[in-house]
């Protein structure tokens, strides 16, 4: 792969604040025209990483380049190729969509008249036409999220950065967030999106980066990730609840429990093996099943595995 | 949501540089940002009518409902409303304070510095549109101060001279509140600031004499900034004036420039160097 396929790279990235050390050594590429995912807790490092590769934040140690440039030494040529949306929805809120949006495209030196076609442009994109006029603190937290998202492609940028984008947002709020980013994958842009959900780094992400303590633990697709990490399950689901101690004797391995849905579940390697034993094994104890049913990891399952392999 | 999403093209919009400046850049992106208030007033009519009468309400309870100073002799509103003035200009620093919070708790500061402008302009673009916003303040007070029966008397050139003095020290506070504001960070931590701004703002002869508070107090209130100007307008004015014959009292005119001067010469650089820092 050369240099040039590359929209992000990230070598060694160090930064420390007072008593905490945010990033220890992060790596990470990013091919151009994908959406990579970061995933991790609270506290990961994923905010810092974001914005040190936005600009806002210089490094104590490392190497960025976003569309092949140094974030350090050429901050202003990196600021006209990017978006950024952060945590919180930055617009100003005393404004209109509109009058953010020209506001914000005269900002990128669109000049005055490009700067108000741009806004026009971006809020009929985002179906915010109608709701051109209102002041944002009127717009709903999905509303004002997407218009957010418009603030930050104005300049069409090259790669788009989105810090934890549906945090706080009620299920539809995220779905009309998601579907917004999903329409701008196919046009070319990167797209780097820190998460806290699994769901999410999964519906959107090409690439997942697993980050933890400010190093990535895990690479890979959602299934290479399911894959790498504990393979397939099986889940049997109880007639009756008191059988679940003698069910989970009969699984393989660690098994969990939960008794609210009377289900047993546990990492198999071969699914028809682990299928056709456990029916057998269910039957000779005379377990009665609601269910079962082989399937893969979810990426909670992964994510746990994950930083409890590094615990250890 | 409506489905009209569509694939933006892989082509940037071409943000124009290169071409001008960076200087030009740099008033273009002033100006923008002073724009940006300017809309605020334009939305919010209320809000500056709000912030328009305060002081007004506070003259005319000091000149009617309490009707005279602390050993203020003669003419109360001859003595007030310089004072007054005086103090609509230091609680100016609040006001600067409270917007800069509150764009650094939305991120708005971050997305402005995530973007290829000049970015020196947020400070200049707010120092800009407060400063306009203080010359309405000033010319409204003055306007009641005249309707309640007060004048100025020494003509022209030494009425604005002692509007340049007022605000000078309103471009002094500005750059106080900035850097207080992004050392605190929080609007939360706006209100003990507009607490304390207070009791600063009585600690001067705005409304009572040094002369009838204690000998120590009438030391402090001399020398407090604010009394230097307040002393300072009111003999521009020609106006009702109980200083003193201490130095800092007969020296008013020069403290009123220096005191300013002096805060914005420290003030100025650790609000950039604070600024600067937020990539730290």
């Amino acid at each position: 792969m050369s240099d040039r396929d590359l929209a992000i790279v990230v070598e060694g990235l160090r930064k420390k604040y007072k008593d905490k050390q945010a990033l220890d050594g992060l790596d990470l590429t990013v091919r151009a025209g994908t959406v990579q995912g970061i995933l991790g807790p609270n506290g990961a490092g994923k905010t810092t990483a974001v914005r040190i590769m936005s600009t806002l934040l210089r490094a104590d140690e490392g190497r960025v380049e976003v569309a092949g440039i140094d974030v350090r030494t050429r901050a202003d040529e990196v600021r006209s190729r990017i978006g950024l949306l952060g945590q919180n929805a930055a617009v100003d809120e005393e404004l209109s969509g509109r009058q953010n949006l020209e506001m914000f495209g005269r900002l990128y030196h669109l000049g005055g008249r490009r700067a108000g076609a741009r806004a026009d442009e971006l809020l009929e994109q985002f179906g915010l036409t109608d709701t051109g006029t209102k002041a944002i603190k009127q717009y709903s937290g999905g509303m004002r999220r997407r218009l957010d998202l418009a603030a930050s492609l104005i300049s069409r940028p090259q790669v788009l950065f989105l810090d934890e984008p549906t945090t706080g947002l009620d299920p539809r709020g995220r779905t009309e967030v998601w579907n917004a980013v999903r329409s701008l994958v196919g046009g070319g842009t990167t797209v780097l999106l820190t998460t806290q959900y699994l769901e999410e780094a999964d519906q959107l992400a090409d690439q997942i980066a697993v980050i933890n303590r400010g190093q990535v633990i895990a690479e890979g697709t959602a299934d290479e990730l399911k894959t790498k990490t504990g393979g397939d399950r099986i889940d049997v689901i109880l007639h009756d609840v008191a059988q679940l101690e003698r069910a989970a004797a009969l699984l393989p391995g660690a098994v969990d429990k939960d008794e609210d849905r009377r289900m047993v579940s546990a990492s198999i390697s071969n699914r028809m093996v682990a299928l056709t034993e456990t029916v057998r094994a269910l039957q000779e104890a005379g377990i009665e099943a609601e269910d079962i049913a082989v399937r893969r990891p979810t990426l909670d399952e992964v994510f746990m595995h994950l930083t409890k392999e590094e615990a250890a | 949501m409506t489905a009209t999403h569509h694939a933006p093209t892989t082509a940037p919009v071409s943000t124009t540089h290169g071409s001008g400046s960076k200087l030009s850049w740099a008033f273009a992106d002033s100006w923008t940002m002073t724009r940006r208030e300017l809309a605020h007033w334009a939305r919010q009519p209320v809000q500056v009518v709000v912030g328009l009468v305060f002081p007004v309400m506070m003259l005319l309870m000091f000149g009617f409902l309490i009707g005279g100073g602390k050993g203020v002799e003669g003419d109360f509103t001859s003595y007030l409303v310089p004072g007054m003035l005086t103090m609509t200009m230091a609680f100016g620093l609040e006001a600067t304070m409270l917007s800069v919070t509150q764009d650094l708790g939305k991120g708005v500061i971050d997305r402005f510095r995530s973007m290829p402008m000049n970015s020196g302009s947020i400070l200049v673009g707010r120092s800009i549109a407060d400063m306009l916003q203080s010359v309405v303040g000033l010319a409204v007070m003055i306007g009641v101060g005249a309707a309640i029966g007060w004048r100025w008397n020494n003509g022209f050139a030494s009425f604005m001279a002692a509007v340049g003095l007022l605000l000078l020290l309103r471009f002094a506070m500005l750059w106080i509140g900035l850097h207080l504001a992004m050392v605190a960070g929080k609007p939360e931590m706006v209100q003990a600031v507009q607490i304390l701004v207070w009791p600063m703002a009585f600690l001067s002869n705005a409304i009572a004499t040094p002369a009838s508070m204690p000998a120590w107090l009438g030391a402090v209130v001399e020398w407090n900034p604010m009394s230097a100007t307040a002393t300072a307008v009111r003999e521009l004015f020609g106006n009702q004036s109980a200083a003193g014959d201490s130095w800092a009292a007969t020296n008013a005119e020069l403290l009123a420039v220096a005191w300013p001067v002096l805060l914005v010469a420290i003030f100025f650089p650790l609000a950039v160097k604070r600024f600067r820092d937020l990539s730290r």
